[in-house]
């Protein structure tokens, strides 16, 4: 899992661009849209796609977003239960 | 009809524009066949959420438009008017290429987003929260100049009292390896890659955005008028010297009275020729040229109205700008004319403030 956390966090810095944060920056209960790393709501399209492309999730509902990606702990825990690659 | 004068600029080239005075610092390059735009430090004026997002483009853009707008004091243009040749290339290639790679799946939203020829205008308006028209021309090596024509036109009439108008392009990988292929850029055997007296074909290709504060008053920013902009897509060689007298008819001036004629060399041995046309035709008087210092782009040409309207408010040449030995005492006219293999002539007539 903790493995999982680094490489998401990794990914989210890589395919979001956020130039200045480093993995070290995000703490894994962070939240990420809001006050915590401040994503919006182009990002969480993106998530969506990374969820797919990297995990083969495909999210249908997308009130299910808001839970999931509430922060790297909720998106880890998410992955880990439903993920088919 | 209402003047139209420039009272404001920002530039940001292959040369240090953004920060020197004008020309002060040069570099001259005879051994890249594309030159990059030197980039300044945009996180003062661009915010970080934004900036992530933005390709070189649209980040040059922003900062040229920033300094225009500044140096005219002006905070909510009557117009948001750009032009642009290729667009944002940058991420059209990003989002075309990650089609092909994924075979048509996870396509994301950013890339997409940004990669219309219109992001530079609409970033702009964000930024400045400005509702006004907002308009982007994309017409080859004239869209500059026809986003000129609709400014001019617009503050000539009366509609609108200021306008902001620019000129964007970026280079990209893939655009560039495009334009080796099809020799639109010289070879590595051209160099030292000269623009005048060129015998090769093919152009140092590069990118850059200037952006232009226009106001239908003086002030004491103020570098020039814009009296006229004209264009055409087609001319025969043996029309040019017609094209450029016919014009300056129009505008009740005589060859005489022009004081110094700007010409778009790029040391393209297939087309400069037009500019030999146009500049016999202006014997005894200065001819200048701009491309060794801004490479060639579709709206380099932006980068010559820049440099005219430092010549007319300094009145002085930099001798790295002078084709031919000749001066004046004032510098009251100058007529810039410029082309592209052929194709999109364009002149635009500055006259003193």
């Amino acid at each position: 899992m903790d493995a999982l956390k680094q490489e998401l966090k990794s990914k989210i810095i890589e395919v979001l661009n956020l130039e200045d944060v480093a993995v070290e920056d995000i703490n894994d209960n962070d939240a990420l849209f809001g006050d915590g790393l401040g994503l919006d709501s182009i990002d969480a399209l993106e998530l969506i796609v990374l969820l797919d492309k990297e995990y083969g999730i495909k999210l249908t509902d997308p009130k299910e977003g808001k839970t999931i990606f509430q922060s790297i702990e909720t998106m880890a825990a998410y992955i880990t239960a439903n993920r088919t690659k | 009809m209402k003047n139209c004068y420039i009272n404001g600029m920002g530039c940001v080239s292959a040369q240090k524009t953004f920060e020197s005075g004008f020309l002060e610092e040069i570099h001259l390059n005879e051994t890249e066949n594309v030159l990059f735009a030197q980039q300044p430090s945009y996180k003062e004026i661009i915010p970080p959420a934004a900036i992530r997002r933005m390709a070189k483009g649209v980040k040059m853009g922003i900062y040229a438009s920033t300094q225009a707008l500044k140096e005219a004091n002006l905070e909510q243009p009557g117009a948001i008017i750009t032009g642009t040749g290729m667009g944002c290339t940058e991420d059209s290639e990003k989002f075309l290429k990650a089609i092909l790679d994924n075979k048509e799946e996870f396509l994301t939203p950013t890339s997409f987003i940004q990669s219309t020829h219109n992001t530079v205008g609409a970033q702009i308006a964000l930024g400045l929260q400005c509702k006004n028209y907002n308009f982007t021309y994309v017409n080859g090596a004239v869209s500059l100049e026809s986003a000129l024509i609709d400014a001019t036109m617009q503050i000539g009439n009366a509609e609108i009292d200021s306008a902001l108008v620019g000129g964007i392009d970026e280079t990209a990988a893939h655009t560039i390896e495009m334009f080796q292929l099809n020799n639109s850029i010289k070879k590595e055997e051209d160099k030292p890659y000269r623009v005048i007296g060129s015998h090769s074909k093919g152009v140092v290709f590069s990118e850059g955005a200037v952006f232009f504060a226009l106001e239908n008053r003086q002030t004491e920013t103020s570098y020039a008028q814009i009296r006229d902009v004209f264009t055409q897509n087609i001319l025969n060689p043996n029309q040019a010297q017609a094209f450029i007298t016919d014009f300056l008819t129009q505008n009740d001036t005589t060859i005489d009275q022009v004081d110094a004629v700007v010409l778009g060399y790029n040391g393209d041995a297939g087309f400069d020729h037009f500019y030999d046309a146009a500049g016999s035709v202006f014997e005894g008087i200065p001819q200048l040229y701009y491309k060794h210092l801004s490479g060639e782009y579709n709206t380099a040409s932006a980068f010559g109205l820049w440099m005219a309207s430092h010549i007319m408010k300094n009145q002085e040449i930099p001798a790295v700008v002078s084709i031919n030995d000749c001066r004046k005492e004032h510098y009251d006219t100058i007529l810039l004319y410029n082309q592209y293999q052929g194709k999109d002539h364009s002149l635009i007539l500055l006259t003193k403030c």
